[in-house]
């Protein structure tokens, strides 16, 4: 008698732990390397969030608490913190990475263990198609086709016909060299050079001047950060007057401050968070893109926010209403069968308004995303007023 | 390929090669006197024009920086500190060091106060070319007597050090450096920027003034004979080490010189170096890293091959670079009779 009270005093302490346990997400970003740029704004984002989301009393009365792994940009070391993070920390769901590469190779361990991951990288292939494996795999930004779209159709307005890439000699390059030159094949733009160059390039020199002689009527430059400022000004040395495309991978204020007045006039595809206050006030993600600038900006400072930190908005955005629902099916002490429930939420998405566009996801899509709503044109301009270069509307494709 | 082509690659090639043919005569000088592959060469080369950003005025550089002191200066002075405490029982020399140790962080504090740019330019050069021999002292004398592999080691873990450091100090990002010649000159149809130029003109002083360091300056000789032969050369009183700091700081100043005259030209970021330092060490293999002049050779070689490459197949540009390597090696190696290790 007396022990079976103890017993019972111990699972009634233990459940209610159980019920004070906080929620445990794993983060794996690139803080560090390459990526940098890319996954500082994106930890700072869900850091934020954490903060947010607990002084607002967690999620279902739960804490959650993220667990952060900066893989440095690099694939061993995010293979390795996701493998910990699953193992040692008993992750609910993970969120992450910030590159391709590194997010390609979080698949295995993800898929082996039955943990649902989002993550923060641009490339198609992560998600597609949605396999025994992919299926536990989700993600937020962009992809490199549903950019082409808004490319494309500018070029098309502009009357231009004949067009060369130049990308990176990387996954990033190469994905957009195939999205987008299937996209303007598609629509009777004809590609006339497809060269390469690498990120720690000094010169381009070749490479431009064999765009030069195919005399196109656009370029296009698929590469981030801000090492694609090198072949727009090599160009422009040159003395190409054509227009010049750039993709969403240089919407950092790092391009504009390397590029100065050689980026001016600039084209490039974007998220919509880009230029959150130039939306039309239809648009049905303005709202949720202004709030979350503005809570990013008053915590780090004027003009530090980048679309970037927006994925990894938009991954909570969708992971806090799977947990949720997840949480009225089972107990998360069941760890196997509350990491599928969190899937199969995930999978469930319906109409969820980030800050990148609306998430609608599907058995057999992981993004959700359509490019109307995830995709606006902006030009490089540089303002009259202040002097200073700034991203302008071109335009919508509502 | 007409002649338009042809033109334009070739300036490229120049430009590029001249860049690694300095890269290529500091690896050689190095080499020759200690028997150290310097790979962190390529690293110094950006570190000047990043910490020249630091000294930037704000409207210049675009950065609002709020009087930071640049890494490097710190990086110099700890190493300059650590070299005086090694050096304790020299008492001239230690206090010497401190001095430096104290300045270099002086420099920076009075750089980023806001100074002229032309001050700035050469406080930027003043402030790494320390690291240079200190890292002799630190890192490659306690070796003594140590393989040519033992050293390479020891270089390519300072040159992931220093790089993993340049990323700390200023971030994944290029920055925009103001050119001290602005615009472009054509010659025949070819524009050439005339920062170029500046990088031409250097690149001869530095290899005229490297002919008469050796032929004429007794410092000159004395590293040469070290080169030859270093215990002939410590039989007459030539001391291995203080050869070492020498060659160590030649080549340290002509890799920043060429770092900041390049710098406007190519946006530096902490990630450059390395490549630029890796095709001037492709060059300095043409003359097995002894012959200054087929370094040079080597070096515009290197330049051709890669403006032609990224031209031709800019996809596999650098593979083309480095597949150089084959051919030169195989060259060298039925040239050379040598086996093994020397001494």
């Amino acid at each position: 008698m007396k022990r079976a009270l103890v017993g019972l005093l111990a699972l009634g302490l233990g459940l209610g732990l159980a019920q004070q346990a906080p929620l445990k997400i794993g983060l794996v970003v690139s803080a560090t390397g390459p990526a940098a740029s890319l996954g500082i704004p994106e930890r700072n984002t869900l850091v934020l969030l954490e903060e947010q989301v607990n002084r607002r009393g967690g999620v279902a009365g739960r804490p959650v608490q993220f667990i952060v792994i900066d893989d440095a940009s690099d694939t061993t070391q995010a293979v390795r913190a996701t493998r910990r993070l699953i193992q040692e920390d008993q992750v609910l769901a993970i969120i992450g990475t910030t590159t391709t590469p590194a997010s390609l190779g979080m698949i295995d361990p993800v898929a082996e263990a039955g943990v649902a991951k989002i993550s923060m990288a641009a490339n198609l292939e992560i998600v597609f198609p949605v396999d025994e494996k992919r299926r536990w795999v989700f993600k937020t930004p962009q992809t490199e086709q549903q950019m082409s779209i808004p490319i494309v159709r500018d070029m098309q307005a502009s009357n231009v016909r004949t067009v060369a890439y130049i990308g990176f000699n990387d996954a990033y390059g190469e994905g957009w060299a195939r999205a987008f030159e299937a996209a303007a094949r598609e629509a009777g733009i004809q590609v006339v050079a497809s060269e390469r160059f690498a990120r720690t390039d000094t010169s381009v020199a070749g490479q431009v001047l064999r765009i030069l002689s195919r005399n196109p009527d656009a370029v296009l430059i698929g590469g981030s950060g801000t090492a694609p400022v090198l072949p727009q000004r090599t160009l422009r040395e040159r003395g190409y007057r054509g227009l010049i495309y750039q993709t969403h991978g240089v919407a950092n204020p790092d391009f504009l401050r390397v590029g100065g007045e050689v980026v001016v006039g600039t084209r490039l595809p974007a998220g919509p968070v880009l230029v959150f206050d130039q939306l039309p006030a239809n648009f049905p993600n303005r709202q949720v893109a202004t709030n979350y600038v503005q809570q990013y900006e008053a915590r780090f400072g004027i003009g530090s926010y980048s679309t970037f930190g927006g994925h990894a908005y938009d991954a909570w955005a969708i992971l806090r209403p799977a947990l949720e629902r997840a949480l009225r099916r089972e107990q998360t002490t069941n760890l196997a069968a509350f990491r599928r429930a969190v899937r199969e939420e995930l999978e469930a998405t319906r109409n969820v308004i980030g800050t990148h566009g609306i998430f609608n996801m599907s058995p057999t899509d992981h993004l959700g995303l359509r490019f109307n709503e995830a995709a606006v044109m902006v030009e490089v301009v540089r303002d009259a007023a202040s002097g200073r270069l700034e991203w302008k509307l071109l335009r919508t494709f509502r | 390929m007409d002649w338009t082509i042809v033109s334009f690659l070739t300036a490229d090639a120049l430009q590029n090669g001249t860049i690694y043919a300095l890269l290529a005569l500091s690896l050689v000088l190095v080499f020759a006197v200690t028997r150290v592959i310097l790979v962190p060469l390529g690293e110094f080369l950006v570190f000047a024009p990043l910490t020249y950003v630091w000294f930037l005025p704000p409207e210049v550089s675009g950065l609002n920086l709020q009087g930071q002191i640049p890494g490097t200066a710190w990086l110099a002075s700890a190493m300059l500190l650590w070299w005086a405490i090694l050096d304790r029982s020299n008492l001239r020399r230690a206090g010497l060091l401190l001095l430096g140790a104290i300045g270099v962080v002086g420099i920076a504090w009075w750089g980023v106060q806001g100074v002229p740019m032309w001050l700035g330019w050469i406080f930027a050069i003043l402030v790494v070319l320390p690291i240079g021999p200190a890292s002799y002292r630190l890192f490659f004398e306690p070796a003594k007597n140590a393989s040519v592999l033992t050293y390479l080691i020891i270089a390519v873990g300072l040159h992931f050090a220093y790089m993993g450091l340049g990323l700390v100090f200023f971030g994944p990002e290029q920055f925009r450096l103001p050119a001290i010649l602005v615009g472009q000159t054509t010659i025949g149809l070819v524009p050439v920027n005339n920062q170029a130029f500046l990088v031409y003109g250097f690149a001869f002083i530095a290899m005229l003034g490297l002919y008469l360091f050796f032929t004429r300056s007794i410092y000159g000789k004395a590293l040469r004979a070290c080169a030859v032969n270093r215990y002939g050369a410590r039989l007459l009183g030539i001391s291995p080490s203080q050869a070492g700091y020498v060659s160590f700081g030649i080549a340290t100043m002509i890799v920043c010189i060429s770092g900041m005259l390049l710098a406007p030209l190519i946006s530096p970021a902490y990630f450059q170096g390395f490549l630029l330092g890796l095709k001037g060490f492709v060059a300095g293999i043409l003359g097995g890293l002894i012959s200054y002049p087929l370094a040079v050779v080597g070096a515009l070689l290197v330049g051709a091959m890669e403006s032609w490459a990224s031209f031709q197949a800019s996809a596999y540009k650098d593979a083309i670079v480095f597949a150089l390597l084959l051919p030169i090696l195989f060259w060298r190696s039925l040239r050379s009779h040598e086996i093994g290790e020397e001494e």
